[in-house]
């Protein structure tokens, strides 16, 4: 698991995630592209965020993921959950957010 | 062509166990959400969902039978018997062997597959009940319906997610309207809540971590729910010669499929299946009153479906009385298009038309009138009921007030 919180090296394996995901060559996804560009959808979003749950052992809520528009938003939203997550080491692993 | 009737209803929802509960609660915008069962030991991100309360089979099914079929089956026959009952029907010799079943499913018996899966892959066993195959299957329920009442005539199941039970109506309509038979038994039946199923849903984020607000600006997603609903099907002929009150008339069906995407919805292919349904009716856009809308309480659908209206109804869509009753009774999937056009043909027979509840902000993207909270008096003639699936299936069922 990756706690490793190096922005380039983070940044990378999630554009690679991206990449793998949606089927296409790992260059043609960069930092500066929004989801429209690479023609990512909702549900494409929802497939990409699961990917990147396992991959770094985090939970994204819904919420959160309705706002993501871009790679950029994905890799800031992703560095600030792992940061949350080795915050609270003792925690158990699933925070999930208070219903009603 | 001949006039097709509904002569009985039978209902069984989060909302009550029999049809007079259901409408009782619709016309009190009354809400059938609550903590899912057990639901703490599932570690879901959300905890509600529109539950059959108490029911316990036993109470409908010696125990023998009860074991030979899996829950959503056993709503398919509670409410058949009651559609069954309040129609007054005979079953005679020559009417149980032309007789149809058409009925719809989305995910069959979940809770009879889930607990195959559990032992399986979670307790390691080496066998699995030996009826678990033909309890999961999406046809138990019309085959156990045929069974209970020995009807040996053409009998069927579609599967088209949630447009399922609105695709059968549709399929029952247009075998007694051709005159293939005299009656017809159909609905939708399905109770979705297994641990596999709820994680399913919890993945694709479209259910709301609160409750179901249809249309409203702060709605955030929909609420599973389970159920049946049931309905006999009549030529107006057959049923005024045994003289059947009517409870009201179908007299459309359109479909459609988007052709655009797997998930999101598109307005141009609902709207296409509401023109179909209303030129199979013979009826021009203006003469429909009441719209049961699939109003899932997802941002898009909401959205696209009021699109969907507008471009259906044109100006019209303005002056139409539109609710989603699913804030009340939740999306019972296979079973939402019979659930909800129980609601409508209630709501024409009434002269009470359910509101949307959970409504508390009106949305710029959906313009219409959805009913806001309280349920209103109005005698439409016409009445519609959509169900839009994923995988861009659409049905829209139209219905007459007698």
């Amino acid at each position: 698991m990756a706690d490793d919180l190096n922005q380039e090296e983070l940044t990378g394996r999630i554009l690679r995630i991206i990449a793998e995901t949606q089927r296409k060559e790992p260059a043609q996804v960069t930092i500066d592209n929004s989801f429209e560009e690479l023609g990512i959808d909702s549900m494409d979003g929802v497939n990409i965020v699961f990917a990147l749950e396992n991959e770094f052992d985090i939970n994204v809520p819904d919420e959160e993921v309705k706002n993501i528009r871009s790679v950029r938003d994905m890799v800031e939203g992703v560095r600030t959950l792992i940061q949350q997550r080795n915050l609270k080491t003792d925690a158990p692993s699933d925070p999930a957010p208070a219903a009603s | 062509m001949r006039r097709v009737v509904v002569t009985g209803i039978g209902v069984i929802s989060a909302l009550g166990k029999n049809r007079e509960s259901f409408q009782t609660a619709l016309q009190e915008g009354r809400c059938g959400i609550g903590p899912i069962q057990d639901v703490d030991k599932f570690d879901l991100r959300f905890r509600n969902g529109a539950e059959v309360k108490c029911f316990d089979p036993f109470t409908y099914f010696e125990p023998k039978a009860a074991d030979m079929i899996d829950r959503f089956a056993q709503f398919a026959v509670v409410a058949a018997r009651e559609a069954v009952s309040q129609s007054g029907i005979e079953w005679t010799e020559e009417l149980r062997e032309t007789s149809a079943i058409v009925t719809g499913s989305c995910v069959g018996g979940q809770a009879t597959e889930n607990q195959g899966f559990w032992d399986v892959y979670k307790l390691g066993k080496t066998r699995v009940h030996p009826m678990t195959i033909p309890k999961t299957m999406a046809n138990a329920g019309a085959s156990a319906i045929s069974l209970e009442f020995g009807i040996t005539g053409p009998a069927f199941t579609i599967s088209t997610a949630c447009s399922s039970s609105a695709h059968a109506i549709g399929q029952a309509f247009w075998m007694v309207r051709s005159g293939m038979c005299d009656a017809a038994l159909t609905g939708g039946s399905e109770a979705p809540f297994s641990h596999g199923i709820l994680k399913a849903w919890e993945a694709m984020r479209v259910i709301s971590p609160g409750l179901c607000r249809p249309f409203s600006k702060d709605r955030n997603g929909m609420i599973l729910g389970e159920g049946a609903a049931m309905m006999v099907l009549e030529s107006f002929d057959h049923a005024i010669a045994r003289g059947a009150a009517p409870m009201a008339e179908i007299v459309g069906f359109g479909m459609s499929s988007d052709a655009h995407h797997v998930t999101q919805p598109s307005a141009e292919g609902a709207a296409k299946a509401v023109r179909v349904a209303l030129q199979c009716a013979g009826i021009a856009p203006e003469q429909v009153g009441y719209v049961n809308a699939h109003g899932t309480g997802t941002t898009v659908n909401d959205i696209t479906e009021t699109t969907a209206l507008h471009l259906a109804f044109g100006d019209h869509a303005k002056r139409l009385a539109i609710s989603s009753t699913k804030a009340m009774h939740g999306h019972t999937l296979g079973a939402a298009g019979a659930i909800e056009s129980a609601a409508a043909i209630l709501a024409l027979s009434s002269g009470i038309l359910p509101p949307t509840i959970n409504f508390s902000e009106c949305d710029p993207e959906c313009d219409l009138d959805y009913i806001p909270n309280c349920p209103r008096k109005s005698d439409p003639e016409f009445a519609i009921s959509n169900s839009f699936a994923f995988g861009g299936l659409n049905a829209v069922l139209v219905w007459r007030r007698i």
